[in-house]
């Protein structure tokens, strides 16, 4: 024994080098692609941060302007109508140029491309609301045109400006060397539909209809998917009914979303007549999306409910409806909220299927009922980065900072949802 | 009246009527009478005696009520357009509801007559349809008032109810697959009746648009698809290149080697990237990924087209390394504990243990997870509509520019759409052909799933 | 019950020619202890039997010694256990030489999903043990044959383990330690899940392998040790109560425990 038990020590001994070192490149590896797939989260929230968090800046211009009651041809009594017609991008044109009595016409028309056509109607919005202040000189922000916004947040510190002229950024280097031009917070892009000029686009409109769409998606899907969880758990009688169910909800699970979309197209727009580019129909077909989430997570929860509750409620003459209404639903709640919480969130990212019903459009308006014409969120996102200005660009992520946003909310309420069920328990 | 008023009108109908039919059974109750049931089971009952007729006449009445408005209007249209193309007669339809609805245009010659008379017809629809639900509600109530008796079973009445619909609810996901099945079968076969499922299948050239000019050579529209399930199973093969090895590797170091803080750290970390909608990815891969690989082939001297297979590929593939990581590391815990012992007491390291037990034993529910993520890159949209290309190149170079099956559906999909046209059908076609394949995919490795856990349970 | 005072083990738990060397051992689990100062002591080619009542620590303290604990997050060793006078925790020790020394066989049957021939051949190729085909052919015979399962599957070397019946997967278990050459051999209760007849076949081979080996084998069999064992070592509440040559422990046990125990009052 004791020669081969010696060579077999050796033999061993001798592997062990290029073992460790495979044991070492192993490692390393698996380190390696947990750390590619942390990197790759860090990028992507680090590229869509540094192109977007400058959206929820504006650039405005800050000028004296006088509210020459004349030239709008108002009075302080004057109906709201009537203000809302007034000149004020004549205004406007005439109190500028009166500020550089030297230009020429041309320089005229270069110095009001630097202002968007959105300040005239911020201008009017502010009359209505302070009448009293007309004939009176007023200091007030104008909008800058994304042109000037891009450069004043980008490209100034860079020394480089795009399709700007060069008597265009003399007069926006001095305006910003005298403090008279500045960034506010953006609050147009949140209370304003899209717009074809990127400075007046923000995301109110499509987060209306997202939320709309959401709603009809909520409304419906919950009390089907709670149901279908109910019954499959709890009253179907043939095991026959229940596995066709069953490799009906994994299948809608694992299909593309796309395929939702030609379902809404071909039955519920063609077959049924709803109205294509509404809240509705989107909210008809992401249930359908959303229902296999919901159900899966409700029989989890149900299956939870502790069999001993329900038999003691038996036992005390309750029938199955009562004891499955009054008993095991109000105990498996939360976790099938937690359920429709993530199923809403993936609701909320999809867009595919909307695209194929006509969400698409170009929605200006924002929608206040169901049967709106509207978009959501990410075809919002979809439609603005097929837009050529950079200005859109920022704004494209920018409006992918809103919807992340939603995203990490509803998650974190979920997992909070989560941990006061696990706690309880 | 809008669809919200009209919601709340129907709610408040049906929590006045359930209070009616429990506050009968309450007077009864203390008036000394023995019921069957409890008086909220009553007001249940004559709730839904009242209010499902009501229900179930108003979609019936909101599915036939075009069809009939647009027989009318038609009958008011002027003869000249009448005898026009069914595409014609559509258009003065809409159109004239559309003016009727209040939408500014100018009336043209001709249409007057239809268009006041659907202003009047709308008036009375409202009327007509406030009076007949109301009728209906009454009569369901009348009906279940008359049949009151404290002796009647109202429990097992409201039980059998609520049984009925649970059972319909749960058929939604059945009729699901069922509608989607019906809607691309039927129009697939509509495409089929125009072009040849052959060529659809095996043809290498595919332009869907009806080119304008006539003097354009192949004037009329081709519809070879290899083009796009070869740019298909490229991209996919690319995504599954990054994801496979990343995500098998990383389910492997949280699973095998990391410690429980790192675990709990860079799992959910890891999942967020599944959580992140693909209309970001398609994003990030249109303006960050692709221009990136463009301008790193130019440093290289290679042509890359700006929106090349590979950049689409590894954006497509970070988003499915999370589905790919969180599925085997599944299937590696469900690998006994024994067998890895039984391994370490032979003497070999870690990465001997792994590679040539572990991973072995749980190779059936690798696959599956790797079809399962497959299935996925094939049908995923949004990356592929955004930052692929739209043109069908039939090419092996990843560097190059392809279409993929989904991207063309979006396009063929997006905008106008007439049903007859075979462009419009295509995109069904390719529809069936995904879920299908899909289909396949997703039923072959969940049944590997399956006899996978079998084996270890 | 008493416990044991001062953790004075009766009998006797050294030998002269020791193979394995335990010294002053405490295994804890987190906060919980689960072996108080157990010294023993195993010595060459000989059969040990370690007996208690189950949850005592036998096969924690069998795991010890070849480190198997160390997979064990939370599991701390402290304390002395040497192999042929080598400390086995120390930081200079590898565990891949030492449990290609010191092999074990585990309560339930854990084939590989492999053939029999790539479950045998397996430990061989980790460690290089055959540098050619033949070498390994020759390895994988010896060791089936020695596990007394040579002449049953020689016929279907390329079956998969898995397929092979409960006595059978486990002899296939004691083949594939076998061929690592190893000096000791960890037994873990390896009989717990067969039935009787395949149980005879493997403490007939257990028998047999005392020639060449040195076995510690943890049973809950009281008959078992009395018939496979030299010496018996009886464990009680994590704490080594007392070792005793065998023959004796079954007729005069020293400690009351050991007596209450091996009477079947508890256990």
């Amino acid at each position: 024994m004791t020669d081969s038990s010696l060579s077999t020590r050796q033999k061993v001994e001798r592997s062990l080098a290029r073992r460790r070192a495979t044991e070492t490149r192993f490692h390393a590896l698996g380190f390696m692609a947990v750390l590619f797939g942390l990197l790759s989260v860090v990028v992507l929230f680090g590229d869509i941060l540094l192109k977007g968090s400058s959206t929820f800046r504006q650039t405005v211009i800050v000028t004296d302007i006088h509210l020459d009651a004349q030239f709008l041809g108002l009075t302080p009594r004057s109906k709201e109508a009537h203000i809302r017609r007034a000149d004020f991008e004549g205004l406007i044109r005439q109190q500028l140029h009166a500020a550089m009595p030297t230009m020429t016409e041309d320089e005229a028309r270069e110095l009001h491309r630097l202002i968007s056509i959105g300040a005239a109607w911020q201008l009017s919005d502010w009359v209505v609301e302070n009448p009293q202040h007309l004939n009176q000189t007023i200091r007030f922000e104008l909008l800058a045109d994304h042109l000037v916004d891009q450069w004043f947040k980008h490209d100034r510190r860079k020394g480089i400006s795009q399709r700007l002229s060069d008597v265009q950024l003399s007069w926006l280097h001095e305006w910003a060397d005298s403090g008279q031009m500045y960034t506010r917070f953006n609050r147009l892009f949140f209370t304003h539909g899209d717009s074809q000029e990127p400075e007046l686009a923000g995301v109110r409109g499509a987060m209306m209809g997202t939320f709309l769409t959401l709603m009809v998606t909520l409304v419906l899907s919950f009390p089907i998917g709670i149901a279908t969880a109910i019954y499959l758990e709890q009253f179907a009688p043939a095991r026959q009914w229940i596995n066709l169910v069953e490799i009906n909800i994994n299948n809608l699970a694992a299909v593309p979303s796309i395929t939702f979309g030609l379902l809404g197209l071909a039955i519920f727009i063609n077959l049924f007549g709803v109205t294509r580019s509404t809240p509705l129909i989107g909210g008809l077909v992401l249930t359908l999306m959303a229902l296999p989430t919901i159900i899966i997570s409700a029989r989890a929860a149900i299956k939870s409910v502790p069999l001993s509750i329900q038999e003691a409620a038996y036992g005390l003459g309750a029938s199955k409806v009562q004891v499955v209404f009054h008993h095991v639903l109000p105990l498996a709640l939360p976790g099938m909220l937690t359920g429709t919480i993530l199923a809403m969130a993936q609701a909320l990212g999809a867009t595919a299927p909307l695209l194929l019903i006509g969400m698409v459009a170009f929605v200006v308006d924002v929608p206040n009922a169901i049967s709106d014409p509207s978009t959501v969120l990410p075809v919002q996102i979809f439609l603005w980065a097929d837009s050529p200005e950079r200005a859109f660009i920022e704004r494209t992520s920018g409006a992918i900072l809103v919807l992340l946003g939603f995203l990490i909310s509803m998650n974190t309420l979920a997992v909070l949802l989560r941990q006061r069920i696990e706690r309880r328990r | 009246m809008n669809d919200s008023t009209l919601f709340i009108v129907i709610v408040l109908t049906f929590i006045g009527v359930y209070r009616l039919g429990r506050n009968r059974a309450q007077a009864l109750a203390m008036a000394g009478t023995r019921l069957h049931s409890l008086p909220s089971h009553y007001g249940v009952l004559l709730a839904m005696w009242a209010g499902l007729p009501v229900l179930i006449t108003l979609l019936l009445w909101r599915l036939l009520e075009p069809t009939l408005v647009d027989a009318m209007i038609l009958r008011q249209l002027p003869e000249t357009v009448r005898a026009g193309s069914d595409a014609q007669v559509q258009l003065a339809i809409s159109m004239v509801r559309n003016i009727a609805a209040g939408a500014a245009l100018a009336t043209p010659d001709g249409f007057e007559s239809s268009v006041s008379h659907v202003i009047a017809l709308q008036a009375r629809m409202v009327l007509l349809q406030a009076g007949v639900l109301l009728a209906v509600a009454l009569f369901g109530l009348a009906v279940c008032w008359y049949r009151f008796t404290p002796n009647q079973a109202a429990r097992t009445d409201v039980e059998r109810m609520v049984r009925v619909l649970l059972l319909c609810s749960s058929a939604v996901a059945v009729l699901t697959t069922v509608g989607i099945l019906a809607s691309v079968l039927y129009e697939s076969w509509l495409f089929f009746g125009m072009v040849s499922p052959l060529e659809f299948l095996f043809g290498t050239h595919w332009s869907p648009q009806i080119s304008l000019r006539d003097e354009q050579t192949g004037s009329s529209a081709s519809f070879g698809a290899v083009p796009l399930f070869a740019g298909t199973l490229m991209i996919a093969m690319i995504a599954m290149l990054i994801a496979v090895p990343v995500g098998l590797m990383a389910a492997i170091y949280l699973s095998e080697y990391a410690t429980d803080s790192v675990r709990n750290m860079a799992k959910p970390t890891l999942e967020v990237l599944a959580g992140i909608p693909s209309i970001v990815y398609g994003f990030f891969a249109l303006l960050t990924v692709a221009p990136l690989i463009r301008e790193l082939g130019t440093a290289l001297g290679v042509s890359v087209s700006s929106a090349s297979a590979l950049a689409v590929g590894v954006v497509m593939g970070i988003m499915i390394i999370p589905f790919i990581s969180s599925l085997s590391d599944d299937v590696l815990n469900a690998v006994p504990q024994s067998l890895r012992d039984g391994s370490d007491a032979l003497g070999a390291t870690r990465n001997e243990t792994i590679r040539q037990v572990v991973v072995p034993a749980a190779l059936p529910g690798i696959v599956a997870a790797i079809m399962l993520a497959f299935s996925r890159a094939i049908g995923e949209t949004m990356i592929v509509t955004m930052a692929a290309g739209m043109v069908a190149n039939l090419s092996a170079n990843p560097l190059d520019s392809v279409t993929t099956v989904t991207a063309q559906m979006v396009s063929l999909l997006v905008g106008d759409q007439a049903f007859d046209s075979p462009k419009t059908l295509a995109a069904f076609a390719l529809g069936l052909v995904l879920f299908i394949t899909t289909l396949a995919l997703n039923y072959v490795a969940v049944n590997m799933v399956k006899k996978y856990r079998e084996h270890y349970d | 019950m008493t416990i044991l005072k001062n953790h004075d083990t009766k009998g006797v738990a050294f030998v002269d020619d020791a193979k394995l060397t335990a010294r002053h051992v405490n295994v804890f689990y987190g906060d919980k202890q689960a072996i108080f100062d157990v010294s023993l002591d195993v010595g060459a080619n000989e059969v040990i039997a370690l007996i208690g009542p189950s949850g005592c620590g036998k096969s924690t303290f069998l795991r010890c010694l070849n480190r198997m604990n160390d997979t064990i997050d939370r599991c701390q060793v402290q304390g002395d256990i040497l192999l042929d006078g080598e400390p086995i925790y120390d930081g200079s020790m590898d565990v891949v030489p030492l449990r290609a020394r010191v092999g074990m066989v585990f309560q339930k049957p854990n084939p590989f999903p492999k053939s029999i021939y790539d479950n045998v051949a397996y430990g061989p190729r980790l460690h290089g043990l055959a540098t050619t085909r033949v070498e390994l052919d020759a390895i994988v015979e010896y060791s089936l044959q020695r596990a007394g399962l040579w002449n049953e599957v020689k016929d279907r070397l390329d079956a998969p383990g898995t397929g092979l019946s409960g006595g059978q997967q486990q002899r296939l278990c004691i083949a594939r330690t076998i061929a690592v050459d190893p000096e000791v051999i960890l037994m873990d209760e390896p009989c717990s899940a067969l039935d009787p007849i395949a149980t005879a076949k493997i403490e007939e081979l257990i028998d047999e392998l005392r020639e060449n080996y040195t076995i510690a084998i943890v049973t809950h069999s009281m008959q078992q040790a009395a018939r496979v064992s030299q010496r018996t070592a009886y464990f009680h509440m994590g704490q080594l109560v007392e070792v005793n040559p065998t023959e004796q422990m079954f007729t005069t046990p020293e400690h009351t425990l050991t007596e209450a125990y091996i009477t079947g009052r508890f256990g």
